[in-house]
């Protein structure tokens, strides 16, 4: 049915659910396994979501990975989990001083309290040619900051990004925001999926795109 | 200085490897136009012996360099206010409840018990007998501790808000200067925020109820506390919360980007709340 999952995410039995799950140290209290798995809940995770609807993400672990939007880590936590060396690029203090405990227990995560809006301020240290970015912001402008973060994109990496309507304009319908923000992402680049998250999320779109 | 980085350099650029804080100076205070693929620029400049070495050495400068810029971002005094006020509501929401519970307590002991904090001081006063009156009247102590507390929040309120902001402060008391800056998440935000915004800052849901075209539009947010909107009848009190609204947006602004108390404002609102208000008497 679905593409296959990434290496290190599995769907594995809890309490007599099967959920998606990766390895590593729990951050947000959900149970581990004695094998070390933890559950990804789709409900708190729009990359969770997006795998979880069966999108085919191109991901396939391992991956060197920008976040943008990695707030108190409780994604990020898992994209590190299969993913190699992870970016996260957080704004507000609060929510990074979670991000750095969910860090500390995992090499391959750089923490970064960033703007995202401004790669200039983080392009002295995140590498180019990354194979991924996920990117997850409530701000005004998503298509903006997904242009601008291009340049770290390898000619074939992927734009995975949960797209949200309400952060644009609160008072229109989201099916009349999601086109003006996927026409700003045309001009860089190419649309390969989108899907609405409300199963999970409402008033998301999830948006799979590559470089033109 | 090891700190400071050329154009079109990675933040590793001139650093001994072993250097965490100017690793971290440099992560946080580096710009560049266009990433590069550092890792390997690293390895052949020599600052890491491989990928992973890099890699190690980066994850412990990233969550130094993040470390010091959440510890100074948060220790910002308007961030301190945001924390004590939030505190000082939630000790007497806390307070209100546990004065509940003693009262339907206490009274099942002894009759005529009041209720609320004035209830749990009597009852903290009284000789337990018995191990229940022993739990009630400690139940009691912690009440009125607790109570204690949310008056010394209210001053560390009263006293540190002025120093955050004069204008704000002087314009709007102290404590609603300190919740007006804690609903918008700092001085700065507050700063930014149209009037209109500042005026229903708190009246969220009925904001949204509003946009949502269930409602109509409300007046006023916390600012209703305020002497201004509450003492001002119901048929002017929408012009007194957009005037004060106005006014505090100014002042927000001058705490922010000056700093420093300027009286022509309070003068301005003085006048233009005496207008809005006469307009009653005189009709």
């Amino acid at each position: 049915m679905s593409p296959s999952l990434p290496d290190g995410v599995e769907r594995r039995s809890f309490d007599g659910r099967e959920r998606l799950a990766t390895r590593g140290e729990p951050v947000y209290g959900e149970p581990q396994d004695d094998d070390g798995w933890r559950p990804w809940d789709a409900g708190r995770s729009k990359l969770g979501a997006m795998l979880e609807l069966g999108l085919d993400l191109g991901l396939d672990g391992g991956e060197r990975v920008l976040y943008l939007g990695a707030a108190a880590g409780t994604t990020v936590s898992h994209v590190a989990d299969f993913a190699g060396p992870t970016y996260a690029v957080e704004f507000a203090p609060r929510p990074a001083r979670d991000l750095l405990d969910v860090a500390a227990s995992r090499e391959n995560l750089f923490p970064l309290l960033k703007d995202a809006r401004k790669p200039e301020t983080y392009a002295h240290v995140v590498e180019s040619g990354l194979d991924c970015i996920v990117q997850d912001v409530a701000t005004r402008g998503q298509g903006t900051v997904a242009l601008r973060n291009n340049r770290f994109l390898a000619p074939d990496g992927r734009l995975l990004a949960a797209i949200k309507a309400r952060s644009e304009d609160v008072l229109s319908d989201p099916a009349d925001v999601f086109p003006d923000v996927l026409a700003d992402l045309r001009t860089e680049y190419e649309i390969l999926d989108t899907q609405r998250l409300d199963r999970y999320h409402d008033d998301h779109l999830a948006v799979v795109a590559t470089p033109k | 200085m090891s700190g400071s980085n050329p154009e079109h350099a990675g933040w590793f650029t001139g650093l001994d490897p072993g250097d965490v804080e100017a690793a971290a100076t440099a992560i946080s205070e580096g710009e560049t136009g266009e990433p590069q693929n550092w890792p390997e620029q690293a390895v052949q400049s020599g600052f890491a012996g491989d990928e992973d070495e890099y890699y190690s050495v980066l994850h412990e400068a990233t969550r130094r360099a993040t470390r010091e810029a959440v510890t100074e971002r948060e220790r910002a005094d308007d961030q301190q206010l945001t924390h004590a006020v939030s505190a000082m509501d939630d000790a007497e929401r806390t307070a209100n409840e546990l004065a509940e519970r003693l009262a339907e307590w206490a009274g099942s002991l002894e009759r005529d018990v009041p209720t609320g904090i004035e209830g749990a001081r009597a009852v903290a006063s009284w000789s337990p007998e018995t191990p229940v009156q022993e739990r009630v009247v400690s139940l009691a102590e912690r009440v009125v501790d607790l109570d204690a507390e949310r008056a010394d929040l209210r001053s560390f309120v009263e006293s540190h808000a002025p120093e955050v902001a004069p204008n704000l402060a002087a314009m709007a008391g102290p404590v609603l200067a300190a919740r007006l800056i804690a609903l918008a998440g700092g001085l700065e935000s507050l700063a930014k925020k149209p009037a209109g915004t500042v005026q229903v800052l708190g009246a969220e849901d009925a904001l949204f109820a509003h946009l949502r075209g269930h409602a109509s539009s409300p007046k006023h947010g916390v600012i209703f506390t305020h002497e201004y909107v509450r003492g001002t009848p119901t048929e002017n009190r929408g012009s007194a919360a957009r005037a004060f609204a106005g006014k505090l947006a100014i002042a927000a602004r001058i705490d922010h980007y000056s700093g420093a108390y300027k009286q022509s404002v309070h003068d301005d609102l003085d006048d233009r709340m005496a207008t809005i208000r006469s307009r009653e008497a005189g009709e």
